[in-house]
């Protein structure tokens, strides 16, 4: 039988199983192919904060969803075109998503009265017809695949669970992968059980076979490769991204990397990662808690380290008091706030961004503190450079705000080259800076006019003895000082050194294309962060239709770029989305007097670039009437 | 004892030495010292002054971090680096320290409050780790730097501003808190015996690995004559059990009294007119591997003082966090030294154009 093939665009495929089925695995195996084929793509792995949720129900129900296209995309995708439902929790957790006429696999094997009641399935939904407007393809995808593993000699439990790879290997003839990675992926995973090897990759060819024989498959779908500029890429999330920029920023600074962290989601990976690659010279230090972990960083960094500390939402609040401390010590510092819902536990695996006044002001005292914010998973290498550069150009701890989303989302990424990233090497200080007469000594307050930044003095330095400590300095000697004047000018100081920043960082940059008639947009959207991808998807979507709007993303919270004000007032609209309650809008608002109108979600997961849509369109006819009145 | 017959100091291995004569002068600096008239700090900033030229290290390599409280401001007075932090978290900064640079001597200087209230958890944790940090605990078994609280060192049922009907929760004995943290090194000095302090300092400069020096520190404005019982001429030699490696721990001003183990339960306990021939008399061993002994020693005293031992109550060699750290780091390089544009492009790569 010749079967059709057929053309897409572009493609969304959502995983949905039990916690313990292996659908991130299933999910991060498609996208591997899907990268190594050339397809852009953007990911969206959901799961429980459970790590074993009672098997069947619907807390327990973990997805993965994939979308790929033959052009450049920003986001994981509002809808499924494919769901695959391992069970019925599964499809029950999922289906609200679907829309109609997508594909729906299912496997049937739990589809049976306990199953289906401890659900809330009044009637079997494969049979009562509620899936009528879907095109669903039913099967009992264990039992087929234990039945193809017959000759392997495994229990039935242990030939079931290979039910991902043969669903894997369905999917994957669906769209055309290529299976060659995925076959190596399963011999060096069970490289110490080779019949278990050899179990998946039957079950991958079971399931690959399965659709090209089986009758019921009578469409596959090409999505041809993405036009990406030349270069060379890889698959890359937010976590591992981050990693690699402080190993490079370490690297290119000539400093041995010092991380402090404490286990946290969903920041751990950064931990797990670092802690593989010691070649480069890494230090991980799995701390009894939160505090211990930036108190080693900081002594690291008073040791002529880099320091940096990883950890997420309730971390940060525990780490505030040795922020500060950094502050006034003056010394390098990276924090790294790899967000989440909140407060307290919130909801420990879902993205928000709702740290961004936690990173500004949450301190005591006048505290301020520099904050950078990555856009997208491969940007985290890049946001990670950037603050590593202004923790050691400005001698002070940095904020690096990622989040859930970023953080385990994936996203082909253009590999930089070495020589490409910024040289971050670093002077520390070596000769006394103070001279009265003929007596030299060494001031460790006596700062660099242009950046205002301290000098560097590790121990170890003969000559250049000194303490330092959370008591106000006197300016200059670094001495204890009470004095009011000297208080208010540290004070003055340590702010104008973070202000200063903004000189070092680019402009705010502004994406308005004019119309064929030369205007302009009315309507400004302004985002930071994880929301680039689906408020990129929402402009192009009103752009599309022949709609003007501007878009700006910002990457330094702290200091804003130097021109972000005339930038805003220059548009009759701003719109600023934010998966918080609009704390990015409230400092606009502040600092610019700007009439900032917010769109605000805390639901835990991102915008989809439809909503976000809808909400620009409304406001660029708002714009137009008011250019009427 | 052990420490004795090694005249290294192996904690210092890899920290620079200098040949320049150092005196206690060269380690005074120019900041006005602000602690009260009387305080037992004084003395052990003079011990600490006297003593460390004897280590024969490089100054700019000799790091004292402290924490809050009167304490805590004795970094300002030695002239190394040093670095006044928060409240608690002195050994977690020293921890970060010591694990990335192994050619500094390390010290945390702390207090009770510091130590074992709010950075209770860091301390034991650091003993646990056996980083190579030298703690010395100023205990003067009060709060003085918020004016007279009681702390977890002070006795139950102790008046003070915070407890006027006096304090209800037993105190920490610091000794046997660091014994069950399993600490390598364990000992305790008085701030005015100057040559006992200096000993006790001498030994746990010269351990690898966590040592922990409690120091009774007499607050003479909210806790006068808190450990004038192991002070005082006429009593001290009663109550204080000077603890020193391979000798019977014998006491008392004319050396009659004794701790002896008993010989059904192995408990120890003090015991009076002890036979100078007495088999009992159990004979000081800082070395041995099983922390019970130690901790057994620990016990002898209560918050009265009296029974209190001396000097190193244990002194064992256990690989330290920050070498072992420092050994898989050295080997990874070894081994694979790093690649960065292998480690970006990852084994997944595909190029386009």
């Amino acid at each position: 039988m010749v079967k059709q093939v057929e053309q897409r665009d572009r493609v969304v495929i959502r995983f949905a199983g039990d916690s313990g089925d292996g659908m991130q695995l299933t999910g991060d195996r498609f996208t591997q192919e899907t990268a190594t084929f050339g397809n852009d793509l953007s990911t969206l792995p959901s799961f429980p904060a459970e790590i074993r949720a009672p098997a069947g129900t619907l807390p327990g129900v973990s997805s993965f969803q994939l979308h790929f296209a033959d052009h450049d995309i920003f986001t994981p995708g509002d809808a499924p075109d494919v769901l695959v439902a391992m069970n019925p929790a599964a499809l029950k957790a999922n289906i609200n998503d679907v829309p109609r006429g997508a594909t729906i696999i299912v496997d049937t094997h739990d589809f049976t009265g306990r199953a289906l009641q401890k659900v809330g399935y009044a009637s079997n939904p494969l049979t009562d017809d509620s899936l009528s407007s879907f095109q669903v393809h039913a099967a009992d995808l264990t039992e087929i695949t234990t039945r193809a593993l017959e000759s392997f000699g495994l229990s039935r439990k242990e030939a079931a669970r290979a039910k991902n790879m043969f669903a894997l290997g369905l999917v994957s003839w669906m769209f055309h992968r290529p299976a060659q990675g995925t076959i190596d992926f399963l011999k060096s995973k069970f490289a110490s059980r080779p019949d278990i090897a050899a179990a998946n990759v039957a079950a991958f060819h079971a399931g690959w076979n399965y659709g090209e024989t089986t009758e019921a498959f009578a469409v596959s779908y090409e999505v041809r490769p993405a036009a990406l500029p030349a270069g060379t890429y890889r698959n890359i999330t937010g976590n591992i991204a981050l990693s690699y920029g402080l190993i490079a920023a370490a690297q290119r600074a000539g400093l041995p990397l010092f991380l402090g962290a404490y286990p946290i989601t969903p920041a751990s990976d950064i931990l797990h990662e670092l802690a593989r690659h010691k070649r480069f010279g890494v230090r991980t230090f799995q701390a009894e808690d939160e505090i211990a972990g930036i108190g080693a960083a900081l002594g690291a960094s008073f040791g002529g380290a880099l320091g940096v500390t990883t950890t997420s939402g309730p971390g940060i609040a525990l780490k505030s008091e040795t922020i500060g401390l950094a502050v006034t010590l003056e010394l390098p510092l990276l924090i790294c706030d790899i967000q989440r819902a909140g407060p307290s536990t919130g909801m420990p695996t879902k993205p928000e961004q709702s740290d961004l006044m936690l990173a500004m002001h949450g301190r005591h005292g006048e505290a301020p503190v520099p904050i950078v914010a990555a856009r997208s998973p491969g940007d985290c290498f890049h946001a990670a450079v950037e603050a590593v550069r202004i923790a050691l150009t400005y001698r002070t701890p940095v904020f690096l705000l990622s989040d859930g989303y970023l953080a385990n989302g994936s996203e082909p990424w253009a590999v930089p080259g070495v020589s490409e990233l910024p040289d971050l090497h670093v002077d520390f200080a070596t000769e006394p800076n103070h001279f009265d007469g003929d007596a030299a000594s060494f001031w460790p307050y006596l700062r660099d006019p242009d950046t205002l930044a301290r000098p560097w003095a590790v121990p170890g330095t003969p000559g250049l003895e000194h303490r330092i400590g959370g008591i106000e300095k006197a300016d200059g000697s670094g001495n204890i000082s009470y004095d009011p004047a000297n208080h208010e000018l540290m004070v003055r100081t340590r702010a104008a050194k973070v202000a200063g920043i903004a000189r070092s960082i680019p402009a705010l940059d502004v994406d308005d294309p004019a119309d064929a008639d030369g205007r302009t947009a009315d309507v400004l959207v302004v985002g930071w962060g994880s929301t680039f991808g689906a408020i990129t998807a929402g402009v192009r979507r009103v752009r599309k239709r022949g709609m003007r709007i501007a878009q700006a993303h910002l990457r330094h919270l702290n200091p804003l770029p130097a021109n972000t004000g005339e930038m805003l007032r220059s548009y009759r609209r701003v719109v600023v989305p934010e998966l918080n309650l609009g704390q990015l809008a409230g400092m606009l608002r502040a600092d610019f007097l700007v009439d900032a109108v917010t769109y605000n979600k805390v639901r835990g997961q991102p915008f989809r670039a439809e909503e976000l849509e809808n909400v620009f369109e409304s406001l660029i006819c708002d714009a137009a009437e008011d250019a009427h009145v | 004892m052990s420490e004795g017959v090694n005249l290294g100091f192996p904690a210092f291995a890899d920290v620079p030495r200098t040949d320049v004569a150092q005196s206690a002068k060269d380690f005074k600096t120019d900041q006005e010292v602000r602690w009260c008239p009387g305080c037992g700090d004084y003395a052990i900033l003079a011990a600490v002054q006297g003593f460390l030229p004897e280590l024969g290290l490089r100054r700019e390599n000799i790091v004292m971090i402290s924490g809050i409280g009167c304490s805590a401001r004795l970094p300002y007075y030695l002239n190394t680096y040093g670095m006044h932090s928060i409240h608690g978290r002195a050994t977690t900064i020293a921890t970060g320290l010591a694990a990335t640079r192994p050619d500094l001597s390390v010290w945390v200087i702390t207090g009770d409050g510091d130590a074992l209230s709010i950075g209770g958890n860091h301390l034991i944790h650091l003993l646990r780790r056996n980083v190579n940090v030298t703690v010395l605990l100023f205990n003067n078994r009060i709060y003085g730097l918020t004016k007279g609280q009681y702390s977890p060192t002070s006795e139950l049922g102790k008046i003070t501003k915070s407890t006027p009907a006096g304090s209800l929760d037993a105190p920490f004995n610091p000794v046997s808190l660091a014994l069950g943290a399993e600490a390598t090194f364990v000992a305790r000095a008085i701030d005015s015996d100057r040559k006992a302090l200096t000993s006790v300092l001498r030994a746990a400069a010269r351990h690898r690995g966590s040592s922990l020096v409690e120091i009774y520190q007499n607050c003479n404005i909210y806790n006068d004559d808190a450990f004038a019982l192991l002070k005082d001429p006429n009593t001290r030699d009663d109550w204080t059990i000077r603890l020193e490696h391979g000798e019977p721990l014998r006491f008392g001003r004319d050396g009659t009294k004794a701790v002896i183990r008993d010989p059904g339960s192995g408990a120890l306990a003090p015991a009076e007119d002890v036979d100078a021939d007495d088999p009992r008399v159990v004979v000081h061993d800082a070395s041995a591997e099983d922390p019970s002994y130690a901790f057994a020693l620990s016990r002898l005293s209560g918050s009265d003082l009296r029974y209190t031992p001396v000097g190193v109550f244990r002194s064992v060699s256990r690989p330290t966090y920050d070498e072992l750290m420092r050994e898989q780091v050295s080997q990874a390089e070894k081994a694979n030294g790093g690649d960065l544009a292998g480690l970006l492009r990852g084994p997944d790569a595909w190029s386009v154009g």
